[in-house]
Formats: C-alpha cells, sequence, structure tokens
C-alpha cells in the first residue's frame, strides 16, 4: 500500500498535467478546426446561403474516413506522420497531435449538427435584414447554436480523455500510461484503482460543468 | 398610382426526391405604394412561396420581380442585401433569436443595416415605444407573450425604415384579441409611416379587416384579384365562393335543424346599406307568408357591409294558393337582394357535411327523416 503511495506521489502529478495538456491541446484544436469545418459543411447544405454539392461531398467524405478510423488504428497510421514532424511520437506532443487530428472531425459532426438544429425560420428572418452571411453566422446561428455547442464540447473533452489512455499505452505519457505501466504491468493494482476512481470524478466533473454552462446559454 | 411591387408572371418549381412540384405558376400582380394588399388562400396555396420572392428569399424559376420598376430578379451579393434592408419581414412564428434579448435582436438588423453602434440602443428604445413594448429591451423571447413576440419581429421588420413589409401570416399564431392588437398596429404602421404592407393569410377576418386589396390564390395560381369588399361580395372562382362561405357561412345552427317547420330554406345575401328588416316584413305581409330568420351575420370590409340571412319561407294559406304565396314572395325577394340561394336539403347536408360548414353529418340526416316523417 506505501508502494502505491509512493507511486502516486512520484507520477501522479505529471501524468495528469501530461494528461490535460495532450486532451486541452486536442480540445482547442478540434474546436477550432472542427468549427471550421462544420461552417464549411453547414453553408454549403443550407439552401438559403451556398448550396455546393461538390464541396459538401468532399469535406463530408473526409470527414466520414477518419471518423471510421478506430482511435488507435489512427494513432499507429499517424506515428510516421508525427515523427516525421517533431521527431519522438512518443512524448506529450506527439500524443496531442494524434489527439488533435482525431478531434477535429468528431467535433466537425458535433458542431454541424448543433448549427443544423438551428430553426431555418430563423435563418430566413436573419437573411432578411440584409445581415450579411458573417453576421448572421456570429450573430443568429451561433448563439442559438451555443448551448448544443458546449454539450458537444464536454463530449469531446470526455471522448479525447478516454482517447488520451490509449495514447499512453503507446508511451506518449498521461495517466493512462501510469495506470498501464504500473497498475497492468506491474501488478499495482492501487494504482490502478486510484486512476478509475480519479477518471470517474473528472467525467463527473467536466460533464456537471459543461451542463452548467450550457444551461447558462439558454433563454 | 405607380407599383411598388410587380410580380410579372412568375413561377417557382421545386424538385424534390425525383418529384416536381409547381409551387407558383405564371402569378402577375401589382402592389401599389402605401396600400395593404392582400393574398389569401387555403394552405398550401402558394402564397408564402409567392410572397417570399419579393425579397427573393426564394427565386423565381421563371418571370419578373420588379421593386419600383426596377427589375431585381438577377439580384445578388451587396445589392441584394441592400434591397432586403429596405423590404421588412415578419413570419408566422416571430423567428426571434431565443438566445439573445429583445434589444439584441432588433439590434441584429440595425447592425445588418450599417447603423452606427452607439446610435443602435437609442433606436432600438424608439422601435420598441412604436410596437408598445418599451421596457423589455433586456427580456428574453421566452418571458414574452406570442403577441409581444410578434411585436418584436415587427420592430425589428421596421428597424431600417423599410418601405415595404411583408407579413406571412403573421397573426396565424395568436388569439383573436392578440390578432386585433397586432393588426391595428400594421395598420397604423401603413397610414402613420406609409408603409406598403403585402400580407397573407388563411384568415378573412384579417382580410376583412385591413386590406385594400386582394388575390385570391389556389395550387399556385392567382385566380382572383381586386378591392377587398369586391372580391369578397362578388366571388367569382368556386374557391374564393368556398373561402368567403366558410366565413359569411351558412351554419344554420345544429339544434334547429330537425325542428325546423315545413317551408321554403333560402339564403339571402346583401351588400352595402341595403336595409334589410322592412324587405323582410313588406314581402311577408304583401304575400301572406310567415318568414322565419334563421340565421343573419353582417360583415363589414372596411365601412362597407356584406350581410347574410337564412331564411324559412312558409305558407300560411291551404293548399295549392299557399305554395302560389310561396313562389311570389321568393320571386320579389329575388329580384330585390344582391344574392339569393335557395337551400335544398342537398345544399344544406352539403353545408353541414363540409369541412367549413361545420356540423356532423347526423343533422343533415335528422332533418330528413323528420322531412319525410312530415311527409308521410
Amino acid at each position: 500500500m506505501s508502494d502505491t503511495a509512493e507511486i502516486l506521489r512520484e507520477h501522479l502529478g505529471k501524468a495528469l498535467w501530461d494528461t490535460c495538456t495532450m486532451v486541452g491541446i486536442a480540445t482547442v484544436v478540434g474546436v477550432v478546426f472542427g468549427t471550421a469545418l462544420a461552417v464549411v459543411l453547414y453553408l454549403t447544405q443550407a439552401r438559403l446561403f451556398t448550396p455546393n454539392r461538390l464541396v459538401n461531398t468532399v469535406v463530408g467524405f473526409v470527414v466520414n474516413a477518419i471518423r471510421s478510423l478506430p482511435f488507435l488504428i489512427l494513432l499507429v497510421v499517424l506515428i510516421p506522420l508525427i515523427q516525421l514532424c517533431i521527431g519522438d511520437p512518443y512524448t506529450p506532443a506527439g500524443g496531442a497531435i494524434a489527439l488533435s487530428i482525431a478531434a477535429i472531425p468528431f467535433f466537425a459532426r458535433i458542431a454541424e449538427s448543433a448549427f443544423a438544429d438551428v430553426d431555418p425560420g430563423l435563418l430566413e428572418a436573419a437573411v432578411s435584414t440584409g445581415a450579411p452571411l458573417r453576421q448572421i453566422i456570429a450573430g443568429a446561428v451561433f448563439p442559438q447554436a451555443l448551448p448544443s455547442f458546449i454539450r458537444g464540447i464536454v463530449l469531446t473533452v470526455i471522448s479525447l480523455l478516454g482517447y488520451s489512455a490509449m495514447v499512453g499505452t503507446i508511451g506518449a505519457g498521461g495517466i493512462g500510461d501510469l495506470a498501464i505501466q504500473y497498475g497492468y504491468n506491474r501488478y499495482e493494482t492501487g494504482v490502478l484503482i486510484a486512476i478509475v476512481v480519479l477518471l470517474v470524478l473528472l467525467v463527473q466533473l467536466i460533464q456537471w460543468a459543461g451542463d452548467r454552462l450550457a444551461l447558462r446559454f439558454t433563454h | 398610382m405607380a407599383a411598388i411591387i410587380t410580380l410579372d408572371d412568375v413561377s417557382v418549381t421545386f424538385h424534390e426526391a425525383g418529384h416536381t412540384i409547381e409551387a407558383v405558376k405564371h402569378a402577375s400582380l401589382e402592389v401599389e405604394q402605401g396600400e395593404i394588399f392582400g393574398i389569401v388562400g387555403f394552405s398550401g396555396a402558394g402564397k408564402s412561396t409567392l410572397v417570399r420572392m419579393i425579397n427573393l428569399l426564394e427565386r423565381p424559376t421563371s418571370g419578373r420581380v420588379l421593386i419600383d420598376g426596377r427589375d431585381i430578379t438577377g439580384l445578388r451579393g451587396g445589392p441584394l442585401r441592400d434591397l432586403r434592408k429596405s423590404i421588412g419581414f415578419v413570419f408566422q412564428g416571430f423567428n426571434l433569436i431565443g438566445n439573445a434579448t429583445v434589444g439584441k435582436n432588433i439590434e441584429f438588423a440595425l447592425r445588418a443595416g450599417g447603423v452606427p453602434k452607439a446610435r443602435r440602443r437609442g433606436r432600438t428604445q424608439e422601435l420598441l415605444e412604436l410596437v408598445g413594448l418599451s421596457g423589455k429591451m433586456d427580456s428574453y423571447p421566452s418571458s414574452l407573450s406570442g403577441g409581444q413576440k410578434q411585436r418584436v419581429s415587427i420592430a425589428r421588420a421596421l428597424a431600417n425604415n423599410p418601405r415595404i413589409l411583408l407579413c406571412d401570416e403573421a397573426t396565424s399564431a395568436l388569439d383573436l384579441e392578440t390578432t386585433e392588437g397586432i393588426l391595428a398596429l400594421l395598420k397604423r404602421i401603413n397610414t402613420e409611416l406609409g408603409v406598403t404592407i403585402v400580407f397573407i393569410t388563411h384568415q378573412l377576418e384579417v382580410a376583412q379587416r385591413i386590406f385594400d386589396r386582394v388575390a385570391v390564390m389556389e395550387n399556385g395560381v392567382i385566380i382572383e384579384q381586386g378591392k377587398t369588399f369586391d372580391v369578397f361580395a362578388e366571388p367569382h372562382h368556386e374557391t374564393t365562393q368556398a373561402l368567403v362561405e366558410r366565413f359569411l357561412g351558412v351554419a344554420v345552427p345544429e339544434r334547429l335543424v330537425p325542428e325546423l317547420p315545413v317551408g321554403r330554406l333560402v339564403e339571402l345575401r346583401y351588400k352595402g346599406d341595403h336595409a334589410f328588416d322592412p324587405l323582410i316584413s313588406a314581402v311577408s305581409s304583401r304575400h301572406g307568408v310567415a318568414i322565419n330568420v334563421l340565421h343573419g351575420n353582417v360583415e363589414y370590409f372596411g365601412t362597407q357591409p356584406i350581410g347574410t340571412l337564412v331564411v324559412l319561407v312558409a305558407a300560411i294559406r291551404e293548399g295549392q294558393r299557399g305554395a302560389q304565396d310561396v313562389e311570389d314572395a321568393l320571386d320579389e325577394l329575388r329580384g330585390t337582394v344582391f344574392g339569393f340561394k335557395e337551400l335544398t336539403d342537398a345544399a344544406v347536408e352539403q353545408a353541414l357535411d363540409s369541412p367549413y360548414g361545420g356540423g356532423p353529418r347526423t343533422a343533415a340526416q335528422t332533418k330528413k327523416t323528420v322531412q319525410q316523417e312530415v311527409l308521410v
């Protein structure tokens, strides 16, 4: 038992930090680029804006293609690419890149559906004011989609937290890594249990905070 | 007067899942500066599509849209946005940004219209006062009633001082009392601000109250148009007749039908200031018949009334001579009133049976049975 405490004291802080940076970076990248893709998907589909079947199909295909790979396989496929970019893929930075690439199409679909749920009548009203596209998206579509958008971010963060454990197994660090290395490979059940509890609490906390935030923007 | 809006032989065709739907077929109309022009018809007639062409939310597949005589059909980008700023649009479902305050909803339009940020709040306040909602600037739409939401959307539509206001079933989601308030507001906007209004609705109450002229649509075709009173006083097309019938309606109270004494059931319609009661009593005493008024209704279109009376003309004398009295009385009525329609069994049954007549079929059947009993 003292071993468990020792291991946790020594490694948990760093592992937690690595997980947070990986998930944090991937979430930011995923939300930014995913939203951009979602806007493209949305605009090329909506009748009132700039319907463009070709662009919609191509972007949709790429998004689906990445999403169709199980994360572990995507990770393995990406290793050479990451190696090319930053040298050593088995680091938190490498993990962050892999997670980001998974996060972008994941969030793109979530954001697209948040936009698509906005009442088309509202769009007609916004278009009727003579507002330019940018104002319609930022001033009408986005505020309406914001609560779903926030829930989507929560979903993304929680999924990425799960994926980050897989990144850990190939040696990129984080609490997943800790759990596998000590809890599984070295039979330190205490470490495993501690990390399971930690993960459960973390996910609950993120969900709770996200729900509250989403509610704040719902009127 | 010059036409502010001209639809010149416009058609709209949708392609949906292999089907081709002609929503509007070769429609033409002219709306004059400063009037309230109505488009009525049953739902699915193509009214919404037609009105959406005026600000090009819907593009005509063929034909031209002219505003102030200028062909706008091909406008895109900046010039189209500029045009839309001068045309307000009010929707049935209000279409407000739910997650933005009333003030922000109106400021959205002001921003689109290029009003500098510093002046937006002041102008928003002005608009809210105009629609009778000052003090609601920072409320969210969800806290407002239907009528209040529609007032906000009217304020938004008026933000950039449009010359045209398009209303798509703007009162159809509201109760009667609220509708009155909104109509009064629109009428005021029309007279005080000189805004030309195009209003589409399936509610004839609305048409009756505020339309100067009206077009009737069915299956994408404009089947009739003209001054509101003329169109409704003398409907030519059978769909218009059905609309008017539903509104002015025969509606013999169901309860009465089985109790009707033997006689001839007639629907009389008059317009203008025709004095009616003296006619009924004069005919009654001149021909020695009993005339029972079963149903009466007067609807005003602007200041002009259209009246409907359903009367039962019955003989007082017995036999052949009584029957002749009734014939003479009916002849005089026919010659005097503007609309004369004898309600045969079939007509009554149809009126009660049709979706506009209201009553269940059994009432008409009951009447038949009663009459058969009388005949026996």
